[in-house]
């Protein structure tokens, strides 16, 4: 990979150090402040309402932390709405992809319009869902309930997680098409001819052909969506604000109600470092995949 | 022959179904904000008389243009800034590589993994301190980092599909490092550094977390003029619709415009 670099090139030893310098070191401060001064403050004890209690708390905070149920249902939460969102878009996304290369009229609109969920900002397509779509009573969802006699569903209250992964993969289903659908472009088409020839069906063209070949597209896929999703916090900000109860309060919205609702500075530090810890175990796998997709 | 026809027919109805069905939100949030509040609530109906009302009252209760320029200022000035530091170090890495420089990528794109709320209290308790909580210049700040990781890898990605000789050339020409990214590299490049561009621009538009905690009046960007909506008033819909369209507007056309030639930087060359 790494061509031996001409002579004329050394001369320039200096210049890669002086070119990355402001880059390199803008993201070490950005990553190496927020995260000392984070694993500081989750040591003492600091509550914003409380100014006189402060000083050294040592693992105290973490010791309220882990014996917090909320952390172990809110790290849950934050598996499930990851995962979940994962699997529908993934899976969705290479199917929608296989559909929307045939050839049919209006093809380019009707892809404008599949993507456009993704350009959506998050607070907005969470306000629409909850309120036009998802509402109980005056919903276009119970419209449609009521068209077929069913009971309209209470979505919030009564499926709010499913409602939070509804809202997420709505907007990640179009991102996930959108480079699948980029990848199927290079899918050797005289390949797909000679496989039909040979008296291959569309199902074994499917996952003999096509899926292998989006296998790399696939875990860039992965790789950009789950570092989101593991942060997702206007969707649940504006829908349900973690509830009913801690139904749907994942890590990022717990730390946020710990932090700036209840001021416990210490408290949310430690959740901080939790969720750093829970992104770098997440980040190993990724960065291997990532790795080898450099390596052609 | 006839059956060919008939199955390309039901391939594109399936196709154009999925379409309606996955585009109606969005289709309906624009419908809504034209129509009436009592209309809005009412049995979904295509058949309303249009009105404006919703814009007009939506714009005396809080100043779309003011949250709109912020949200402006906010994603091309995170976006301008990320460029400028940005195409150095690509240019560096894809150009001059090392053996570090993988591992620098690597570890570049590590750093966007962090999650924001890991972070939320020190960075809050550092612009409050500073006076950077509520600017401009604070959100720019934050998103020009939160951006730096994917912009310099897209850039990398395209300069590396740069023919080396061409650089090589210019360089035999007694072309300065400058001159050689300036008059070479820039203009050969440019359609990627647009899409890089894009990206940053409708990454920064919608981001959520740090501008609603880091921001309350001065600086709120068009978030943070979405989400006030969704306090009890919110249940006005048509007013909240009209909202919504004229706070995605801008940026879904951006996206159309340039969905194309964003993917190429996003995949980040791994998918061709």
């Amino acid at each position: 990979m790494n061509k031996p670099r001409t002579a004329g090139r050394t001369v320039g030893g200096l210049r890669p150090l002086a070119l990355q310098g402001p880059a390199v070191t803008l993201l070490f401060l950005w990553m190496i402040v927020p995260l000392a001064m984070t694993i500081w403050f989750s040591l003492q004890r600091y509550n914003l309402l409380m100014p006189g209690m402060t000083g050294f708390a040592g693992l105290e905070n973490y010791q309220y932390l882990f014996t917090d149920p909320a952390l172990w249902t809110a790290m849950l939460n934050t598996l499930l709405l990851v995962g979940w969102v994962l699997v529908i878009t993934v899976v969705g996304g290479t199917l929608l992809a296989v559909l929307f290369q045939q050839e049919f009229f209006g093809r380019g609109i009707a892809r404008v319009l599949v993507i456009s969920p993704f350009f959506v900002m998050p607070t907005v397509s969470a306000l629409v869902w909850k309120n036009l779509m998802m509402h109980p009573a005056n919903g276009v969802l119970a419209w449609v309930a009521s068209l077929f006699g069913a009971e309209p569903v209470d979505w919030f209250s009564s499926l709010p997680m499913t409602s939070i992964v509804i809202i997420v993969a709505w907007q990640w289903l179009p991102f996930a098409l959108l480079i699948l659908l980029t990848a199927m472009q290079s899918l050797d088409e005289d390949q797909v001819e000679a496989a039909r020839m040979d008296g291959a069906g569309p199902l074994s063209v499917f996952f003999f052909i096509t899926l292998p070949h989006l296998k790399r597209a696939i875990s860039v896929v992965i790789m950009i969506e789950m570092i989101f999703l593991l942060t997702v916090f206007a969707e649940i900000f504006v829908t349900t604000s973690g509830g009913p109860g801690l139904a749907t309060t994942n890590l990022a919205y717990l730390i946020y109600i710990r932090a700036l609702l209840d001021f416990d500075v210490g408290m949310a530090s430690a959740g901080g470092v939790v969720a750093i810890v829970l992104a770098n175990i997440v980040a190993i796998f990724l960065v291997r995949m990532v790795a080898k997709n450099l390596e052609d | 022959m006839n059956n060919s026809m008939f199955k390309r027919f039901c391939i594109g109805l399936l196709a154009w179904v999925i379409a309606f069905v996955i585009f109606f939100p969005i289709f309906w949030m624009v419908l809504t904000g034209f129509k009436t509040e009592t209309a809005a609530i009412a049995d979904p109906s295509l058949i309303f008389s249009p009105t404006l009302d919703s814009y007009i009252e939506v714009q005396q209760r809080a100043d779309y243009f003011k949250f709109a320029w912020n949200s402006v200022v906010i994603s091309f000035g995170s976006t301008i800034l990320a460029l400028l530091i940005a195409i150095p170090a690509a240019y560096s890495m894809a150009f001059l590589p090392t053996r570090r420089t993988k591992g620098t990528l690597l570890w570049m794109l590590s750093t966007k993994m962090l999650p924001p709320v890991g972070v939320l209290v020190p960075i809050y308790l550092l612009f409050r301190d500073t006076g950077l909580l509520d600017t401009k210049l604070g959100l720019v700040i934050v998103y020009t980092l939160m951006n730096l990781p994917i912009v310099v890898w897209m850039l990398y990605t395209f300069f590396k599909d740069l023919p080396r000789d061409i650089l090589e050339a210019g360089r035999m020409d007694g072309a300065s490092t400058l001159q050689e990214v300036v008059y070479l590299l820039l203009p050969l490049t440019l359609p990627g550094i647009a899409s890089t561009g894009l990206l940053s621009v409708i990454l920064s538009w919608n981001e959520a977390f740090w501008s609603l905690n880091l921001t309350s009046s001065q600086a709120a960007p068009l978030t943070a003029y979405i989400a006030s909506f969704s306090s009890p008033e919110g249940l006005f819909w048509a007013k909240l619709s009209a909202a919504s369209t004229m706070a995605i507007a801008p940026i879904l056309v951006f996206g159309w415009l340039t969905q194309k030639q964003m993917v190429r930087g996003l995949t980040f060359g791994a998918v061709k």
